[in-house]
């Protein structure tokens, strides 16, 4: 009996330290922000420019992320967000349509819903916050691996999970860019898109396999932070510096050594730290009312400026933060710090 | 037919011989299909992927000779990992040494826990190693507060160790083999070696000739956990990043790894020859699905039909051979 | 000697033995975890928590019923192909859908495509008795998941039509429709394995396979019943799962097989077979789920609840073992 109620006192004990103190009467109210999956760099600047938007407008701001990459994982924590009566839900998406059904419901419950960066399907958000219109980063990327190879040459994507809704979008982009100019781009053949994950070692994996399997590699586009930085180690530890060049969206303090090395010429980013903070705005925006998230509406975002509201490609509506921004070796030095 | 011929053969031979067949039929497909397949630098690379699946899985198959099953190996390698990634981002001046041994004691320390729950407490191998996966692989992302650690927070000797070398053979495949040479002797040629195997194919008799049963399990999980310790090590130096998600998954690969290499899951079988074979058939199958250009959507069904051809095969094989030894014995 | 006159004597109703059973302290911690949400969170005490809650976590609840009789049969038997079945039959759903079969019809495919993959584990688990279940639905695992990826690929089958919505999402009157359908599920089920010689016999073969057998209790059938069952109510899973997300991708499901062995093992149904009672299971289903729903409302990490689930399994199995030994009062204990 004793045995018993000590390790039903010690269970309890666990339980209660790790529960913080509980929440007293009424909270501020809160926008959260929900991203694709728990520690991803990225997602964490995004979260820093969410949080000090919201705290600029006077808003609690909820970070979650499910650890896994997984819709069921989001939708769970979209449910739980809806029961503490969240003024406004941010998402970067997992999923585009499997949303639906519970944004749907929060909209019903007067939560104010928008996406970012992974966009989800026009039903199931008011608005979406581009980082940079998907067309031309798509575009862009391609006529950078063109610059890089030379004109001619095999060359690979390697892209994050296989359902994101942004990799996606852009590498639709990059395929419409090929066959649109097949003239310019004769010689330059895309061989293969793999797909990293978003997971480092799975990213050095399929990296390891482009290289073997095409030896006449010439460029690997990689449009996801994560797998732009795996690329690139794996490119200079196999001593293909030059012979095989880099290219894609990368954080510059990730990539900083990879720029100075040579192993990427030049790639693309924008400020994610910014967006969140445009993210976060425009939640806070939603969530007063102020706009409703339709074709015209404009608004002020704080230190950003103003933003309108134009339509998406999908039917539904979106906000664009701004143009893709290059970064090489001669401005790598003093982004590399600040983010 | 002259059963006499067999008569010396031990009937385990008969299963190696058909994983060997079968890797060597695999190998000459993918060369015909793409003759990268058998360069030097390509099977360096299998090595050197291989390397840590053979570590990992040279402590499961003493787990699996024990009849246990140990499903927190991942955990254990994103714990360690993620730990000696933070101590080396705040010490960057420590020597790769320190890290190494930082990564065996932790995994040790945490496979003493588990060999602790289950052979003093007696909780199932499964369940226990189910409820550390979910402790550990939680403390992972506790202790680095969700955050990854990324390359450029590592210090540069740390990371080059994955790809340095000593007289042109891969640290990897260096550390592979001493891990392996050190298992082989320790399996075969020492008395507590031999309890493993005693402890899992007969474990009443074992205890009944005074084998410290207890000890001779927690030892096994203890050992199981410091080569996932090492293994992580190895991993963050690989893949220079350190996330709370590194290594999901992995023990499965390991297991099946195990199995296909002739291991028993019920205890008391296996062989380090099969071993090595099991995993060499798994880092070939990585290695030659992207090389003859299979859709990655593919690569996933291909296993787990080599898996289980591999298993079937294994299964039918035995049969035949249990039968050969039954028919051949002196009635 | 003790034992058995527990099991041949009409037991004397012995409150303290009674309440010392495992399912009853499922309860005490089913009620300790909503006190503590409770007092933690200021929106946990509603009736739309309680009753729609549930929605969120039963989907993967309904295989938690044939995994038991799984477990139970002892032998080392156990399915961890489980969330493969769901992802494969869900997405083949999604995928007849989207060329123009029927609603009805494809969820009929769903739920064929399901039993089938059960079916298949059976058959060679039947086959080739001497190879392990933890191997043949780790292959198969690993394969159904495959051909679910070779299906679709990249793409989401989806865009059901609207009414396929109330799966998930439906209520009838105040009770979510899910819910409804897990009390009918745990109803049957709790009469097949409690009550008749069905579940008997599973039981029979989970503590004495021999015997079992000798008696006359046709294990190989049994055996390819159990994991096509299994592979039945993985159906269901993948039906209410694909209405939540109102679409269907092939890496769905992903880690569901762990998360329903949890379930069963903390509801002290016991991996080496032979033991667990229905209750146990259906109060744990609850227990995670209403925890994970409270820590998630206090927007505490992920991380957090699997630490707690980690130490729940170990303390579980731990507590079991030290207190209720010489307490049981199950059938045929060993």
């Amino acid at each position: 009996m004793k045995r018993f109620l000590k390790s039903l006192l010690a269970g309890a004990a666990v339980l209660l330290m790790i529960l913080p103190v509980s929440a007293k009467a009424k909270r501020k109210d809160s926008c959260a922000f929900v991203f694709k999956s728990t520690g991803n760099p990225y997602g964490e600047k995004m979260m820093d420019g969410f949080k000090s938007a919201c705290e600029e407008l006077g808003y609690d701001a909820i970070l979650r992320a499910p650890e896994q990459p997984t819709a069921e994982g989001q939708i769970q924590i979209i449910e739980q967000l809806i029961t503490q009566k969240v003024k406004a839900i941010c998402i970067s998406a997992n999923d585009a349509d499997a949303l639906q059904p519970v944004l749907t419901k929060a909209m019903k419950r007067g939560i104010k819903v928008c996406a970012v960066d992974s966009n989800v399907n026009a039903a199931s958000r008011m608005v979406f916050v581009n980082q940079a219109d998907s067309e031309k980063i798509g575009r862009t990327l391609i006529q950078a691996a063109y610059d890089m190879t030379g004109g001619g040459g095999d060359i690979a994507v390697l892209s994050a999970t296989s359902q994101a809704t942004n990799q996606n979008l852009w590498i639709d982009w990059m395929k419409k860019e090929l066959s649109e100019n097949a003239s310019k781009y004769a010689k330059l053949k895309l061989v293969k898109i793999a797909y990293g994950d978003d997971l480092r070692d799975k990213s050095v994996s399929e990296t390891e396999g482009l290289l073997r399997s095409f030896p006449d590699l010439k460029c690997i586009i990689a449009p996801t932070t994560v797998g732009i930085a795996a690329c690139s180690k794996v490119v200079a530890d196999k001593g293909l510096i030059g012979k095989v060049d880099v290219t894609g969206l990368g954080l510059p303090s990730e990539m900083a050594e990879a720029i100075t090395k040579g192993v990427c010429p030049y790639m693309f980013l924008w400020n994610p730290i910014d967006e969140g903070y445009l993210a976060g705005y425009v939640s806070v925006t939603l969530a007063k009312g102020a706009i409703k998230g339709e074709e015209g509406d404009s608004f002020a975002a704080g230190r950003l400026g103003h933003y309108n509201v134009v339509k998406a490609a999908d039917g539904g509506t979106e906000i664009l933060l701004g143009p893709p921004f290059k970064f090489d070796s001669t401005n790598i030095d003093k982004w590399k710090t600040v983010y | 037919m002259n059963l006499s011929v067999f008569k010396d053969k031990k009937p385990g031979s008969f299963r190696e011989l058909g994983l060997l067949a079968f890797i060597v039929v695999i190998s000459l497909l993918v060369e015909i299909r793409n003759p990268m397949f058998f360069t030097l630098s390509n099977l360096e690379d299998i090595g050197v992927n291989t390397a840590i699946l053979s570590i990992l899985a040279v402590g499961m198959m003493m787990v699996l000779l024990t009849a246990g099953i140990d499903l927190s190996i991942g955990a254990t390698i994103a714990f360690s990992g993620m730990c000696v990634a933070l101590t080396l981002e705040a010490h960057p001046e420590l020597p790769v040494g320190v890290a190494l041994v930082e990564g065996i004691l932790l995994g040790a320390v945490i496979g003493l826990i588990l060999g602790i729950f289950i052979s003093r407490f007696n909780i199932l191998p499964i369940i226990a190693s189910l409820g550390m996966m979910d402790i550990v692989r939680g403390f992972t992302y506790v202790v680095s507060k969700s955050k990854w650690v990324s390359a450029y927070q590592m210090p540069d000797d740390f990371k080059n160790f994955a790809t340095g070398n000593i007289f042109g053979i891969s640290n990897f495949i260096i550390i592979a083999i001493i891990v392996y040479v050190c298992f082989f002797y320790f399996i075969n040629y020492t008395k507590v070696g031999r309890w493993i195997y005693a402890v899992g194919s007969n474990p009443a008799a074992a205890k009944i000739s005074g084998i410290p049963k207890r000890r001779v399990i927690a030892l096994v999980y203890m050992l199981m956990g410091a080569l996932a310790g090492l293994a992580g090590v190895l991993w963050v130096s690989k893949y220079a990043s350190a996330q709370g998600n590194t290594a999901e998954g992995e023990e499965m690969s390991v297991i099946a790894a195990c199995v296909i290499g002739g291991v028993s899951i019920t205890g008391g079988r296996g062989k380090v020859s099969g071993l090595i074979l099991g995993c060499l058939l798994f880092g070939i199958l990585d290695n030659a699905l992207p090389l003859i250009n299979v859709s990655p959507f593919w690569q996933k069904a291909i296993q787990g039909a080599v898996i289980l051809t591999a298993v079937v095969a294994n299964a039918v094989i035995r049969r035949q051979s249990d039968l050969k030894a039954l028919k051949s014995r002196k009635i | 000697m003790e034992n058995r006159r527990i099991i041949l004597e009409e037991k004397k109703w012995n409150p303290r033995t009674f309440f010392f059973q495992w399912e009853w302290m499922l309860v005490a911690l089913l009620l300790l975890v909503h006190i503590l949400n409770g007092i933690a969170s200021p929106y946990y005490f509603s009736v739309d928590t309680f009753l729609s809650t549930p929605m969120s976590f039963l989907d993967q609840a309904f295989i938690v019923f044939p995994m038991m009789l799984v477990l139970i049969s002892g032998n080392g038997n156990i399915d961890i192909s489980v969330g493969s079945t769901v992802a494969l039959s869900s997405v083949i759903m999604g995928v007849s859908y989207n060329h123009g079969i029927p609603m009805g019809a494809s969820i009929f495919i769903c739920f064929f495509i399901a039993t089938l993959c059960g079916f298949i584990n059976g058959c060679i688990l039947v086959k080739f008795p001497e190879l392990p279940a933890m191997i043949v639905t780790l292959s198969t695992m690993i394969l159904y998941r495959g051909i679910a990826y070779i299906v679709l690929q990249n793409q989401a089958a989806g865009k059901f039509p609207s009414w396929f919505d109330y799966f998930g999402w439906g209520y009838v009157g105040p009770i979510p429709f899910i819910f409804l359908m897990f009390i009918v599920c745990a109803v049957i089920y709790g009469i097949v394995i409690h009550k008749t010689a069905f579940g008997r016999s599973v039981y029979a073969i989970g503590n004495n396979r021999t015997a079992a057998l000798y008696s006359g209790i046709k294990t190989s059938r049994l055996t390819l019943i159990i994991f096509t069952l299994t592979g039945f109510m993985s159906g269901f899973t993948a039906l209410f799962l694909t209405s939540r997300m109102g679409s269907t991708r092939p890496n769905i499901a992903s880690g569901y097989e762990l998360d329903v062995i949890a379930m069963a093992v903390l509801g002290g149904v016991s991996t080496d077979g032979g033991k667990g009672r229905i209750w146990g299971p259906i109060l744990s289903i609850f227990i995670i789920g209403y925890m994970q729903y409270g820590l998630g409302l206090l927007n505490q990490s992920a991380q957090v609840v699997m630490i707690i689930l980690g130490f729940l399994l170990i303390g579980s199995v731990l507590v079991q073992e030290i207190h209720i030994g010489k307490n049981r009062v199950l059938p045929g204990r060993k």
